[in-house]
This record gives structure tokens, sequence and C-alpha cells, in this order.
């Protein structure tokens, strides 16, 4: 187990003047057994970072360094890191035993300590009867557990996932949430697990970092990144519906922004006036999109409550100890 | 067919039967002509049934027993001679391509591109052209009337090359992630995954350049002049004589169905793979 380090660290592709920048200094430090999260758009560089950490990307500049030891020049085997790809990337024709075997056999562990390591993975994955099976007579969530399994085997110092659960269903993929978490529990071993799908970063990570066009927006636990986002990328990013960003609110700053999560906007008899355009049900709760001004806004409240009206007008009073303030200029959130 | 009718169904059938016979005639009169003797083949016209000398005209050819005026040779040699021309050709050429496939796909080095195009553009150099100066090399090397001789110069290949570099391509990218995870080095993910994961196509490519080693005529007759090197289908030509002096058609005849044996058998024997390889890849 190890704990990891980002430096500054960079990345371009191409060199000279048509360079292009993906990653713009990225620094976080993750302690040993932290399970972290990095989550962001498609094509914010979050795959790219982790793909850095893998050793499976050229660092252009800064330092990552795993377990106090900078690993900028190590091939990926050498890095005692195991990695879960997002097709799984199993090899076809070699058995679920081989699959999980084969790192090992490289690295010349003694067949009866392969067969030992690969039968305790097997016992933890729930894999013990498809040991002999090739990768193509197992189901998606199968294939996904012999990629972690292939994983474990190695015990390595830490586990970088590379957004494993999108080619599972719905159902599935909940579940297989739930064993990740576990799985880290029992193992208490470092992790890195790109995602774009910000519930499973809620859901999973210890602490997140959220990122929007190569650059870090923020990093910490999920508690802060829900309450207290540092841009209006985060404030919008995270959160379903997004929250509601106001730049002509009653009582607003010159030069600000006002955020205002909808769950945070009480329907009432006082406060902002809004029409009410549409309304929607999501069984326990009800999205109400209003307009004010030029401005739309979602609010939601309890199915109980009646419904508005569409092109009715409602009082909603925001929950002033709930409000956020970004600036207009940099979207940074203001003290 | 979209339509049932009766008479397209008897009208498909019959151009297949047809085109059957169109193909299976020839060799059943070859077949025919080989159990007869050198005289009753001569009658006009020859008998359709075929005759009793079977064994004895194929011992004749195989020990290179018979009397015509021409070569002698024996059969059985030859066939060992094209049989080890044939399997150095096709495992030469598929061990070639693998490497060079693998190289050009999965490796950077300068000049990448104008390798790969030059090996394409041989693709339009097939051994008739470049015939002259390879036979001038092979002559100076000293290579005439070998194996060496028969093979090398046909052992590169463009199209296996292209094959497997188009095959390498679908491989994905997250399989050689895995496998540098893994710490296999590039051989090592070259021996346990590419070439396992290629098997179909390799056999495939088996079959087609088995035969095509086995049915090389011009090269192989330009290099050997010695009986002991001859392939059996230089073997067949050589038995024809030209002018007047008699040949033993009975005995040309059965050395013909005898170098079409191999070849059938291959394709026979590996017909499973060979289909499998050309329409589909393990993934």
């Amino acid at each position: 187990m190890a704990s990891i380090e980002l430096k500054d660290v960079v990345k371009h592709y191409g060199s000279g003047k048509t360079a292009v920048k993906v990653i713009h200094g990225v620094s976080a430090a993750i302690a040993d057994g932290e399970f972290i999260v990095i989550v962001g758009p498609s094509g914010c560089g979050k795959s790219t970072l982790l793909r850095m950490v893998a050793g499976l990307e050229e660092i252009t500049s800064g330092d990552i360094s795993i377990g106090a030891r900078v690993v900028n020049d190590l091939e990926p085997a050498e890095r005692d890191i195991a990695m879960v790809f997002q097709n799984y990337a199993l090899y076809p024709h070699m058995s679920v035993f081989d699959n999980m075997a084969y790192g090992l056999k490289i690295a010349k562990v003694p067949l009866d300590e392969i067969k030992t390591r690969v039968d305790k993975a097997a016992k933890i994955l729930e894999l013990g009867q498809l040991l002999d099976r090739k990768p193509r007579q197992l189901s998606g969530g199968q294939r996904q557990r012999v990629a972690m399994g292939r994983a474990i085997v190695r015990q390595p110092q830490v586990f970088l996932f590379d957004e494993p659960l999108s080619n599972l269903d719905a159902k599935l993929r909940a579940q297989t949430r739930l064993e990740i978490q576990k799985l880290h529990r029992e193992l208490g071993i470092t992790s890195l697990f790109v995602t774009h799908d910000q519930v499973e970063a809620m859901t999973l990570a210890q602490r997140m970092m959220v990122m929007n066009a190569g650059v870090m927006e923020q990093f910490g636990t999920p508690e802060e990144v829900y309450h207290r986002p540092a841009s209006t990328f985060v404030a919008s990013f995270i959160g379903s519906p997004p929250m509601n960003l106001l730049s002509a609110a009653p009582g607003a700053r010159a030069g600000s922004i006002m955020g205002i999560r909808p769950e945070h906007l009480d329907i009432g008899s006082t406060g902002w006036e809004l029409k009410v355009e549409t309304v929607e049900l999501l069984g326990a709760e009800r999205l109400v999109y209003c307009r004010m001004g030029d401005e739309t806004l979602i609010v939601r409240t309890d199915e109980q409550h009646t419904a508005p009206k569409p092109d009715s007008i409602i009082h909603v009073a925001p929950r002033e100890d709930r409000v956020h303030w970004f600036d207009a200029a940099t979207g940074k959130r203001l003290p | 067919m979209v339509e049932r009718s009766p008479f397209l169904r008897i009208l498909a059938h019959a151009i297949l039967i047809v085109g059957v016979l169109v193909v299976a005639f020839p060799l059943y009169v070859t077949f025919v002509a080989s159990t007869q003797t050198a005289e009753e083949i001569l009658q006009a016209p020859m008998s359709m049934v075929p005759g009793s000398h079977l064994i004895e005209n194929y011992t004749a050819a195989l020990k290179g027993t018979g009397m015509g005026a021409a070569s002698n040779a024996p059969v059985g040699r030859m066939m060992m001679v094209s049989l080890i021309t044939a399997l150095v050709i096709a495992v030469g050429k598929i061990a070639i391509s693998l490497l060079s496939a693998f190289a050009i796909v999965y490796f950077r080095f300068p000049f990448r591109m104008f390798f790969f195009w030059a090996i394409f553009v041989t693709l339009k150099l097939p051994v008739e052209v470049r015939i002259g100066p390879t036979y001038q090399v092979v002559s100076d090397l000293g290579m005439l009337n070998t194996y060496a001789g028969l093979t090398i110069p046909l052992i590169a290949s463009a199209t296996a090359t292209f094959l497997f570099r188009q095959f390498f391509l679908t491989v994905p990218d997250e399989l050689v992630e895995a496998a540098r995870m893994d710490g296999a080095g590039p051989l090592r993910f070259f021996k346990d995954v590419l070439v396992p994961l290629s098997t179909t196509s390799i056999a495939a490519l088996f079959v087609i350049q088995f035969i095509y080693g086995w049915n090389q005529y011009l090269w192989p007759l330009l290099v050997t002049t010695n009986e002991t090197m001859y392939p059996v289908v230089i073997g067949i030509k050589r038995m024809i004589s030209g002018g007047d002096a008699a040949t033993d058609w009975n005995i040309v005849m059965a050395t013909a169905v005898l170098a079409m044996v191999p070849p059938a058998m291959v394709v026979m024997l590996m017909q499973r793979w060979f289909v499998k390889g050309l329409v589909d890849t393990e993934k």
C-alpha cells in the first residue's frame, strides 16, 4: 500500500506550436489507503491523468510518485500497480485462471503461490466455478469481476479503475459499486477510480477530484464538493438536477453569480415571484421548471406538495444559509 | 433466391451440375488414363472406363521405373522435394509476415510508413517480374539445385504481411496495455497474445501458401537442373518428351494424380479453420 503524489503534472500531445495541452498542472496528495474518484465530463483529461499514473502515457512535465518513489520513467509493470480497463481487456484465448495468473507467471511467481492467490481472489469475487471458462463464455458482469480479479492477484500498491462500470447495465452497476466498496474496505488498497458518472463518484469516493478541461477544479470529500463547490463548474456538474446559477437574482452583488440548489428553494407565499413553465414528477419528488426574468430555475418539491399549474405564478424563498456566491468573471467561489 | 418457383430451382441445380461436370471431367479423364496402359490411352476414342493397371502404373511412377523416353525420375522423391519446398515456403512466409506486421503495427521507428509502403508495393512485383535478377543472385550464391534456392526467393510475402497487419490493427489497444501492466515485453506479448489470437488467420494462410508453394512452376523450372531436386510439378513436365519420342501418358497421368493429392488433402483437412480464418476472427 502506498500514497500517491502528483506534483504539477502537465500533459501535451504533440510538440512545438501544434502542441495540445490536455492537463494543465495538476497537483494532489493522496494518502495511503484512500479511495479517490476522478470525475468530469468527457474530454476533461481524467482518463489521461489516470493513464499517466499507470505509465501508459508519458508525463510532459511534473512528477508522479507512488509510495515516495518518483515513477515518471518506470514501465507500468515496475510501478507496482494494477489497472481495471473499461472494456476489461481480458485475453480472449486464455481461461479465466490464465487471465488472472498471466502477470504472476511473467513475474516468475512459483506455481503453487499463483494457485493460492488466484483461488483466494476467485473466492472473494465468487469466480470459483468459472476458472476454466474463456472470457467469451462469460457475461459482462463476470468479465468485469475477472478484470478485478486480475488486479487483485497482483497484490499491488495501487488500484487504478478506468470507468470499469460503464459497460454494465444499471442494476449490475449499482451492485458492482457496492462490491467495489466492500473490496476496498477489505483490502484497504489505495485506489484511483475514473468515472463520468457523478452518482458513482459521490457514492464511492472518500475524496473526489472534479476535473474540467484539464484543470482540477476541486479536490475534496463528496460532502465538501456538494455543499461548498469551489466553482460554478463544480456547482453545475455535481448534483442532479444541477444547482441554479443566477446572475441577476434579487439582492445579488454586482459581478457575482448566485448559486442555490433546487432543494433549497421553498415554495410559499413570500419571496421571489416565478412563472412556472413545466412540472416533472420523479416519483418521490417533483421538479418545477420556472422562469424569473431571463433566467430559468429548477425548484424541487415534495411529491405530496400540490403541483403548481404551468403558467401560474409561484412564490419561492431561498434558504439564506444555503446560498453560494461565485465570481462572475472567474467562476470561482467567493468566501 | 427470393422466388421459390420450381423452374428456377431446377435451373439453379442444372447450372451447378454442369459446373461440377466441367470441373470434374478432366480430373476423371486423368484418373482413368492413369489406370490404363500407354497403348490403351492412344486408342481413339479412349476408353472412359478405368483400366486394370492402376497399381502397376502408380508403382512405376513412384519408383521411376517407367519405360518412357524422357525423364524417369522417381515421383516419390519429387513428392518429397515438393512437400519440403511447400512447407518451408508456407511456414517461412507466415513467420516472416507475422514478424514484419508486428513491427509495423506495434513499433514506432523512423520511416515506418515508408517500409510499410515498400512492402505493399512489392505486391505488384510477383516472382515473374523480378525473375532475371533473382536468378542471377541465386546462381551467384551457388543455390541452384538446393532447397534454399527453391524456397528463399519465394518466402517474402506482401500479401501475408498486409493480412496480418490488418488483423493486428483490430486487436484492441487495451489488450496491449493490459499486457504491459502484466509486465509482458514486446516479444512475450507477441508469443502469448498475438500469435494465439492469429491462429485462424495463420491456418487460412497456411492453406493458401502451401498450395502456392506446391504449384510453383516457373521458378523451380529455372533453378533445378538435377533430377533429384525436381518438384513434382516440374517432374510432370520433364516426363513429357518433345518431338517424336513416345510419352508414357499413363505414368504422366498417374504422376499428375499423385501431385494433386497433397494440396487437396491440405484443403480438406484444414477446411474448417480455413473458412473460419477468412470469415471471422476471435477477438
